[in-house]
């Protein structure tokens, strides 16, 4: 609007990765390789190997989640022409940028965790299939031709790449519009983004089938794939935010304002709902139709060892963001905000957590250094490598067509 | 003693009518209201607007919804006709969640439209109240009251240098009656 062009911003800031996130980060990275060797060689419980391959899954689903949610905010944001993220969008490209090497490490843990038999036993047994044979289970027969060991690694493989790729050409888009500007760029990323989304969407839930729901094979749950993309587009808003939130506290991108906080903390609060909603719809059905081959998934988090923890997931997960975000002020509180969002993020481990434990290590549920140092070692480990992408290009896409309208976004 | 009612400067530029604003609150002369025939940013700080109460209204009436649903659902189906729905006890909690859900819902919103109409005047066969038709359509208008504010000379005279295209002294408030 002609006469309010005048603006103090410095596109061409670029984060400095050094000091004590650089430290911290490491040594976050130290105390999950201590976690893991402590969970694999010294732990004195019969179910080690067992438990830390189930951390493992669960933290390396939870890591490649939020890379994959970063690409898939990024793809929304595209799509939909979004003019308020364009100040931020460096962020999610960055969470993107990581997303390649994310899927390795998902890919590696659920490999190893299926050939040593760690993870997936409910299913891949020697056996299992063939009838007379003492393992012999009609139910997963039936499914073998779906879920089987090559067949299962060839999908995630697939997912995983068709993902990377589609998350690196969006992140090379956006540099090169950097480098050159105009609208190209621009009107590329905008049909690829499209394409994204479509085989995103239809692939995300088969892709939790299989890694997390496959972990108990004799239940199913067709909301369980909207469940897990809920948790995963929840998680990585809440990463989001709380990188906006630190990279502003600590002096960074002054064109992003309390107006675009604001707008992430509604998309915080709408989908901490959201996942409620899918959360239980899952559940509702599976109470009043109350079959048992549905109602054994409840029934075992219903045990005396998960049900505190089961009620736990949804005072965190619904009622502290539905109480506490309600507000518009308190949406525009930086603090209350960020302290939201990390309590999601725990909380969503959380409820990751409820969806795996039960399935592997059943009633020899533990919480202790296992669970958190492998945790801790994760958040470090994204933290590490999210920034390294972070700190190599500019904090502002300089060149993106509503970098203009997002400064003056008013709310 | 003149009958001008209102004073309406027309502008043809929102950036032009946030001017004619500034130059207004330069000179303390104390700003009616302003019509735009779209929303602008920025321009309820800009004439010191207090923050809708509607959500506050919103809440009241959605608490409503949620005590009317689940004090129904209480009545019919526990105190007044309990009845065996596959084994299930007479107070089942979750099967109440989405009917709540929906009540709350639309107490929320109704209790919400019918809020904005009260507060508005708008009802079936109530005459809108409109300053000016052409705020609806492409002018963007600041209204000033001629009976507080003296020297409807000056006033002009600031409307015409922000780049006012049109000053109206109204002898009515509203036109939409006539």
């Amino acid at each position: 609007m002609g006469t309010n062009n005048q603006h103090t911003h410095n596109f061409t800031q670029q984060f400095e990765f050094s000091g004590k996130a650089k430290t911290w980060s490491l040594i976050a990275i130290l105390i999950g390789v201590a976690a893991i060797a402590y969970g694999f060689l010294l732990d004195p419980a019969e179910y080690h190997s067992e438990r830390t391959f189930a951390n493992l899954l669960l933290m390396g689903y939870y890591f490649t989640c939020v890379c994959a949610a970063g690409a898939f905010f990024l793809a929304l944001q595209l799509v939909t022409q979004s003019a308020w993220s364009a100040g931020l969008i460096r962020i999610p490209q960055a969470f993107a940028k990581v997303l390649p090497i994310a899927s390795v490490i998902l890919l590696v843990i659920c490999a190893a965790g299926l050939f040593s038999h760690n993870l997936y036993h409910h299913w891949n047994l020697e056996g299992i299939t063939e009838v007379g044979n003492e393992h012999y289970d009609a139910a997963i027969a039936k499914k073998a031709g779906f879920l089987n060991a090559p067949f299962f690694l060839i999908r995630l493989v697939f997912f995983l790449t068709i993902y990377s790729i589609f998350a690196l050409v969006l992140t090379r888009f956006s540099d090169r519009e950097d480098l050159v500007g105009g609208l190209a760029n621009y009107k590329k990323s905008f049909k690829i983004s499209a394409i994204f989304l479509v085989i995103f969407g239809f692939t995300t839930p088969i892709w939790a089938f299989d890694t997390i729901m496959s972990l108990e094979a004799h239940w199913f749950s067709t909301m369980f794939g909207w469940y897990n993309f809920a948790a995963m587009f929840i998680s990585g808003l809440c990463a989001i935010t709380v990188t906006v939130i630190l990279l502003k506290k600590a002096g960074y991108m002054s064109w992003v304002n309390h107006n675009h906080i604001h707008d992430l903390g509604k998309f915080v609060f709408a989908f901490s709902i959201f996942w409620t909603y899918i959360w239980f719809s899952q559940f509702l059905l599976i109470w009043y139709a109350n079959m048992p081959e549905e109602t054994v998934y409840f029934f075992k988090r219903w045990e005396p060892e998960y049900k505190l923890w089961f009620w736990l997931n949804i005072v965190i997960n619904f009622l502290a963001p539905v109480l506490i975000l309600m507000t518009r002020d308190a949406k525009r509180r930086t603090n209350t905000l960020l302290a939201v969002c990390i309590l999601l993020l725990c909380g969503h481990w959380l409820d990751y957590y409820l969806m795996i434990m039960p399935g592997t290590v059943e009633s020899n549920r533990q919480f202790g250094i296992t669970e958190l140092g492998i945790f801790i070692g994760f958040v470090g480990l994204f933290s590490f490598l999210m920034m390294t992408q972070l700190a190599k290009k500019p904090l502002a896409a300089k060149n993106h067509p509503f970098l203009e309208e997002s400064l003056h976004h008013s709310i | 003693m003149s009958n001008v009612k209102y004073i309406l400067g027309h502008f043809e530029d929102p950036d032009e009518m946030m001017h004619g604003i500034d130059k207004l609150q330069e000179n303390n002369i104390g700003i009616y209201d302003v019509y735009t025939p779209m929303p602008i940013h920025g321009i309820e700080e800009k004439l010191g607007y207090k923050r809708s109460r509607l959500p506050i209204a919103a809440f009241c009436f959605g608490i409503t919804g949620t005590l009317t649903a689940i004090s129904m659902i209480y009545y019919m189906l526990v105190y007044d006709w309990p009845m065996n729905i596959g084994g299930k006890p007479s107070l089942a909690m979750p099967d109440f969640v989405p009917i709540t859900f929906e009540l709350t819902i639309l107490f929320a919103a109704y209790g919400m439209m019918f809020t904005f109409f009260y507060a508005n005047h708008l009802f079936p066969g109530r005459a809108p109240r409109v300053m000016d038709l052409r705020a609806t359509n492409d002018r963007f208008v600041i209204a000033i009251d001629a009976k507080t504010n003296p020297y409807p000379d000056k006033i002009e005279n600031l409307l015409k240098e922000a780049g006012a295209v049109e000053v109206m002294h109204n002898e009515r408030k509203y036109v939409s009656y006539e």
